[in-house]
């Protein structure tokens, strides 16, 4: 039988639930409200609110100093390049360690993890001078695979989880149905997989859209994204508040778009496995 | 179509060829300042002149900036052509060989222009290693209205004392007005940068003639003591975060009677645009204490070229305008002489368009002056530098003796515990360096 909820304990989770959502999304709310306002309201102290007048000057200004299409661009290009190339290495190698494995799966999928554990910054200058010897320094093509690789282990994660909850015996059926191994992964698991494999891919878009030591670190010109815009906004001497907002506002405005519609796609890939 | 056209056609699309083969482009690295926008926003007036070459830009925010610049220097990336760099790091990478000697400006460049203070701090064996785009030092700016109120009256070269004196008196914790704001926040350019221009003037130094931190003397006890005792009793709660754009955001919103912090700030804090007490600001020399060193420091921020880069001469071309006197004059024309970048060049101290439109250009050239970067303290140092010491391990240390400074200004620890670890920590360092 159902556990019976009373009306006063729905309402305080509710009211709960509403408080730690609006709590984490509030920094979000303030610098879209901080993007709207003049300088000196940024700093204004009370802080206000939403009685100020409401101003587009920042954007304007943020329009004007920067070629924000090609931070945009270059963006995209990353974090749909990391993505495309991670979910290409990253099916085979969940498949086999799903339904194929070995002794030391278990380890190999812990000693990926590993791998996030490393301080980005210590492999900073091998890397570096790899991209220099192959004359890849802020080009897109060197950042895609550098995301790629930093993503791998999470895409592998995710996607090893889902496929552990296929039944075996499909993927049996088929092979004695005469299924090749590319027609097994192509035409049996992939489609059953296809909620799974949308999730992984949400969250590492996100994940490779936000990246922020790598892009700054081996970009200039040509491959910097956005976080390399929001960086040029901040200033230790100067009170740019509402610029640096409304340049923070442009660069999240896609990513927060997609997350909005792909919201239920993206809990099932994060919650997948969690219930039995 | 006539020959004689097609003539034309072919020789305007061979130019065109010729040029876009020959175009230059040079890649320039900068920080978000009003000064360093203003001038990309005058980029074009550069590429007028000089259509073989592009120019790019890259904005960074400081500590990315330095990060991204030391690596792609250390790797010989040639990812930049011209570097934005502070006066701590010319010295350094100058010694190290990583930037291009500018001995050959042009003659309208006029090297004998540049402040002396700034001058010397940029140069390494008589080689000048990057052109200063604009200076600052620190001043005390205070609130007119309450000092008035107060009954007090600021000289123009106050003690240490005095500040103490007036803001207890201009201290109105009902009000949200506290006397006297200063930075807090942990770091070698955010406290160190001002308790070590500070300790100067208390007679204090880093390091004596043998590389032997001094901070178990009495010099630097008075120094931590004071400060801490200031800012306690008259300072802004919470002032262990507060860095310059925190207490210019007080200054401006009237919650400050007096800051001690860079020169370029009086510029923001007398904008009626952004400044609530804008009409209402007076400017001083930092305090001393009699002992003939004042609490000020000396900044510049400069472009240099870096050893990698495959553009030099272009980016040489380019530094020669963009820190000439006729960039100045352009300024002016475009945006006003208020607007002009401060504190490299004598000639525009002498030029009265500009002290009349700067009402505060008397006192930061006065500063500049007074700061000396081969001599900061009363004894004598191994060193150069005001606020900083021209080591590579300076950065490091004073970041790591900075968060015990704030942590001490925070109450987790006392003034001695504070003093008595950064001198283990810096005699640690130091040994381990090698001095």
């Amino acid at each position: 039988m159902a556990r019976a909820v009373t009306t006063q304990r729905k309402i305080v989770f509710t009211a709960l639930a509403w408080g730690i959502g609006l709590m984490i999304f509030f920094p979000i709310l303030w610098t879209i409200l901080t993007s709207f306002k003049t300088e000196a309201t940024a700093i204004a102290d009370p802080p206000v609110f939403f009685n100020f007048d409401w101003t587009l000057e920042n954007y304007r200004v943020v329009q004007e100093r920067s070629d924000y299409m090609r931070y945009l661009w270059n963006s995209v290009a990353l974090a749909l390049g990391s993505t495309f190339l991670g979910i290409l290495i990253a099916v085979p190698a969940a498949w086999s360690m799903a339904f194929v494995p070995a002794r030391r799966t278990k380890d190999v999928l812990l000693w990926m993890l590993s791998t996030k554990m490393l301080p980005a910054v210590g492999v900073l200058y091998p890397i570096r001078l790899i991209l220099i010897q192959l004359g890849l320094l802020d080009s897109k093509i060197a950042l895609i695979f550098i995301l790629m690789l930093i993503n791998l282990p999470i895409i592998i994660w995710m996607l090893y989880t889902y496929f552990r909850e296929i039944p075996g015996e499909i993927l049996e059926a088929a092979r004695m149905d005469g299924a090749t191994l590319k027609d097994e992964i192509l035409y049996v698991l992939t489609p059953m997989a296809i909620p799974g494999i949308a999730s992984t891919v949400l969250l590492n878009i996100i994940l490779a859209w936000n990246e922020a030591f790598w892009t700054l670190t081996l970009t200039t010109v040509n491959a910097a994204p956005l976080t390399a815009f929001i960086a040029s906004y901040s200033s230790p001497e100067g009170l740019f508040y509402a610029k640096l907002s409304a340049a923070s506002t442009m660069a999240i405005a896609p990513i927060l778009i997609m997350g909005w519609f792909s919201q239920k796609q993206l809990v099932r890939g994060l919650t997948f496995g969690a219930v039995k | 179509m006539t020959d004689t056209l097609r003539a034309l056609m072919g020789a305007t699309a061979l130019t065109a060829v010729a040029l876009a083969a020959q175009a230059e482009t040079i890649t320039i690295a900068t920080v978000n300042n009003g000064d360093m926008i203003r001038m990309q926003g005058l980029t074009s007036h550069f590429t007028d002149m000089h259509p073989d070459i592009t120019v790019e830009w890259v904005t960074l925010e400081e500590n990315v900036l330095r990060q991204n610049v030391t690596t792609d220097i250390a790797t010989g990336g040639g990812q930049y052509d011209v570097i934005t760099i502070g006066t701590y790091e010319v010295p350094i990478w100058g010694a190290n060989g990583w930037l291009v000697a500018l001995d050959d400006m042009g003659a309208d460049y006029n090297v004998d222009d540049l402040l002396p203070a700034v001058r010397g701090g940029l140069t390494v064996d008589g080689h000048l290693y990057a052109s200063p785009f604009y200076g600052e030092s620190s001043m005390v700016m205070y609130r007119t209205d309450l000092m008035e109120a107060a009954g007090l009256e600021m000289p123009e070269a106050p003690t240490w004392e005095f500040i103490r004196e007036a803001a207890a008196a201009m201290t109105d914790r009902d009000n949200e007005v506290y006397g006297i704001c200063l930075r807090g926040k942990a770091g070698w350019g955010e406290n160190m940068a001002f308790l070590s221009a500070m300790a100067n003037s208390f007679g204090a130094r880093w390091f004596d003639m043998d590389w032997r931190p001094q901070f178990d003397t009495e010099a630097w006890s008075n120094t931590l003591t004071f400060y801490l005792d200031l800012m306690t009793n008259y300072g802004p709660p919470g002032a262990s975060n507060n860095g310059f754009n925190e207490n210019l955001a007080l200054f401006q919103t009237g919650k400050c009677g007096m800051w001690i912090d860079a020169t370029v700030a009086a510029s923001f804090v007398t904008n009626p645009t952004d400044s609530q007490v804008a009409d209402h600001v007076g400017f001083a020399l930092a305090p001393d204490n009699g002992l003939g060193r004042r609490g000020n420091w000396l900044w510049a921020w400069s472009l240099g070229i870096p050893a990698s880069s495959d553009a030099q001469e272009a980016a040489k071309t380019f530094i020669a305008w963009a820190t000439s006197s006729a960039y100045t004059e352009l300024v002016a024309a475009e945006e006003g002489w208020a607007n002009v970048p401060p504190g490299t060049r004598t000639s525009l101290y002498e030029n009265q368009a500009y002290l009349d439109a700067a009402p505060f250009a008397e006192m930061t050239l006065r500063s500049m002056e007074s700061a000396d970067p081969t001599s900061p303290s009363v004894d004598p140092v191994p060193y150069t530098g005001v606020q900083f010491v021209a080591i590579p391990e300076f950065a490091g240390l004073a970041t790591e003796v900075g968060q015990l400074f704030s942590a001490a200004l925070a109450g987790q620890m006392s003034a001695e515990d504070a003093l008595s670890q950064a001198q283990a920590l810096a005699t640690e360092e130091m040994e381990a360096a090698g001095y």
